[in-house]
């Protein structure tokens, strides 16, 4: 007994010399015990922690894969490309690569399903709202990363789809006027997708983006602790404190959530390995069946496209032809004009007003297939914006308005068939249904302004609620 | 270090307590000019290790090709500075259809640089039995798949004249490479230098002379 009082002791004589050191205890209270969150929170708050979890894995793994992947695009004594090959080794002869390397690209797509899950919760419930619109900015910058990480890492098995996936988008580049064709010699290190290609794609792929992603994260979270969770039904909890200051509906994050996140994690360990040990290619979805061939760069496959977490934004690429751009046109030419007609604010109406004719007059003079790779990255990028288009009085969906949840549905099933099409072959009819649906995905944010207005939204309540 | 911090707040709204002293501002200003012009010098060969090395600017050596196996209306593809090279040896009929239908090209003419000078004419060839050109879309730099035959034969409908469809993003081009209209690649196929070296020895990356 004595002895493990004085064990106690010295281990708070020992966590005394540290917190006269090191933070560490008030950065535990400010970040774990002492972070009050929200009591309400619903399944939709598992994603969060799932992408910090499937983050991790996906650094342990990749730093056991580069142990042993070679990036060469040289082809070795049996005529396969080292790279290609050095995967097959980890996938054949390297004792216990391939659960590794199957946890690595399957952690790849289950990435993105919790991100997108994430994401959408933060849509649902308003979470972009002030004050958190630098949450979501980083989030935004978050995903950016993800997508380059993802697309980087793509290219390292040096297979067919890795290849020509890599030539397509860095050929986006070469769409930039005037400084574009140098641009994607610039990014290649050659005038092809070669091994030059291939060592810096790995450089950013294992260092760059990682350092980027890491410090990203921990700004996202900074910055969340910092204001606060928001939740369902997205009412300020920080607004009806108790006497010591606390939230009157707040609960610490550790243990509530702490227990409650280890519970999603184990739910989500399962589908994970379901995934890993009897479908580790996905359907061809998570690893595709052209990318089993090694890269031959006189030969494109004859059916390509891009890993399913990108097809949405690749579908509005393909959709972007000539005639899509009068669509285009439209929809610039009506935001415009709501804006000129409905604010009150003369400089607005000036700004607007310039904005629209020279966006127009820029929808002439330059080819479709630079405004296709425009309209590619704008699409991700104006998710960021939702702060400020959306001008609803209340956050949370549940207290919206039969418009803005049909708009939503709306705005939803669309984003889902572009990305059923992105995966497709280019098809006359196909490629109509993409231009309808890629030019519902940029209404919903070009008119949010006002449909959010407009929308009859019910009363939020004081305090959250228990559903 | 929370005393200094309460000397600097109470001097006012600046962070720091200390008078100004304008030399001692100018030569601030002055030494970070100088370190900004240092970050960018050292920028400048982590900027320049981007671009192609000496080794991959040398590697573009012409190849030379011989036609002599090549039977009406087979294609061939060689590698020239890593990229597909296409020769189609066209048949009289496929010659023939690509007068028609003009009005569904973007460039019948081939107006815009897409190939050497001495390139010309609706056949896009010196000689207009050999068809020479990169195989690489104009769109996204993929590389596109041959749908020669006429007819519904290539998949493509019965209206299709014989050509090459981009798997990627569906550009159509007809069978000297030309690009059909509302489609997402802007130009015609590339046409690479070539020169004949005899009657079926092709040499593909240097141009003709005195043609």
């Amino acid at each position: 007994m004595i002895d493990s009082k004085m064990l106690a002791e010295k281990g708070q004589q020992l966590l005394g010399w540290v917190d006269d050191r090191f933070p560490l205890t008030s950065t535990y209270k400010a970040h774990l015990s002492e972070y009050y969150a929200p009591k309400n929170f619903n399944f939709w708050y598992f994603f969060g922690s799932l992408a910090l979890l499937v983050l991790v894995l996906q650094i342990v793994t990749g730093i056991f894969l580069v142990m042993h992947y070679k990036p060469d695009a040289s082809l070795n004594s049996a005529g396969i490309p080292v790279a290609f090959a050095s995967v097959e080794y980890i996938m054949r002869d390297v004792p216990g690569g391939w659960i590794i390397r199957y946890m690595h690209s399957t952690g790849a797509s289950m990435f993105f399903v919790v991100v997108y899950l994430h994401m959408f919760r933060g849509l649902l419930y308003g979470s972009y709202r002030k004050p958190r619109e630098l949450i979501w900015l980083f989030g935004i910058a978050i995903f950016l990363c993800l997508m380059a990480e993802a697309f980087f890492g793509y290219l390292l098995p040096w297979g067919q789809m890795s290849f020509w996936g890599a030539q397509v988008i860095v050929n986006l580049f070469a769409a930039i006027p005037v400084i574009g064709p140098d641009l994607s010699i610039f990014i290649r290190g050659d005038f092809v997708v070669s091994d030059a290609t291939l060592n810096r794609f790995f450089a950013f792929h294992v260092i760059a983006i990682p350092l980027v992603l890491l410090g990203l994260v921990a700004a996202h979270l900074v910055a969340l602790h910092e204001v606060g969770s928001n939740n369902p039904d997205g009412v300020e909890i920080k607004k009806h404190k108790d006497a010591n200051g606390i939230p009157l509906d707040g609960i610490p994050f550790h243990p509530y959530y702490t227990v409650k996140d280890i519970f999603g994690v184990c739910v989500f360990l399962i589908v994970f390995a379901t995934i890993i040990f009897f479908a580790p290619e996905g359907g061809g979805y998570f690893l595709e069946y052209n990318n089993f061939f090694p890269a031959d760069p006189l030969k494109t496959p004859p059916h390509i496209a891009p890993v399913w977490y990108f097809t949405p934004f690749y579908s509005i690429l393909r959709a972007t032809t000539s005639d899509f751009m009068w669509a285009l046109g439209a929809l610039v030419a009506i935001t415009g004009g709501l804006a000129i007609l409905t604010s009150k604010c003369k400089p607005v109406k000036a700004v607007a007003a310039v904005v629209t004719l020279g966006a127009l007059g820029a929808f002439v003079l330059i080819e479709a297939k630079v405004w296709g790779v425009v309209l590619m990255g704008g699409s991700v990028m104006v998710i960021g914006l939702l702060p400020w288009l959306d001008q609803s009085p209340v956050k949370s969906i549940r207290y919206k308005g039969g418009l803005y949840k049909s708009i939503l549905a709306v705005w939803v099933v669309c984003f889902v068939i572009l990305g059923y099409l992105g995966v497709q072959p280019p098809s006359p009819i196909g490629n109509l249904v993409s231009q309808i649906c890629s030019w519902l995905y940029l209404a919903f944010f070009a008119f949010m302004p006002w449909y959010s207005r407009l929308d009859k939204t019910k009363a939020e309540p004081e305090r959250v609620t228990s559903k | 270090m929370s005393d200094h911090k309460l000397d600097a707040s109470a001097g006012g709204a600046s962070f720091c307590a200390c008078s100004l002293d304008s030399s001692r501002r100018t030569l601030l200003a002055a030494t970070a000019g100088v370190g900004a012009v240092a970050a960018a010098g050292v920028a400048v060969p982590f900027v320049a290790s981007f671009t192609p090395s000496e080794r991959a600017k040398a590697a573009g050596a012409p190849v030379e090709v011989d036609l002599s196996k090549l039977q009406p209306g087979e294609k061939m593809t060689v590698e020239w500075q890593g990229k597909p090279v296409w020769v189609l040896r066209r048949t009289p009929e496929m010659l023939a259809v690509l007068k028609e239908g003009a009005d569904k090209l973007v460039d019948p003419e081939s107006q815009a640089a897409q190939q050497p000078a001495y390139v010309k004419g609706i056949e896009r060839a010196i000689n207009p039995e050999y068809f020479v050109c990169i195989g690489i879309c104009t769109h996204l730099g993929c590389s596109p798949s041959d749908k020669l035959k006429a007819g519904a034969e290539s998949g493509m409908g019965a209206e299709w004249k014989g050509g090459f469809l981009c798997p990627c993003h569906g550009s159509q081009f007809d069978l000297a490479g030309r690009v059909f209209k509302a489609m997402p690649a802007p130009t015609n196929l590339v046409i690479p230098p070539h020169t004949y070296l005899s009657e079926t020895r092709l040499l593909i990356g240097e141009d003709s002379k005195g043609a």
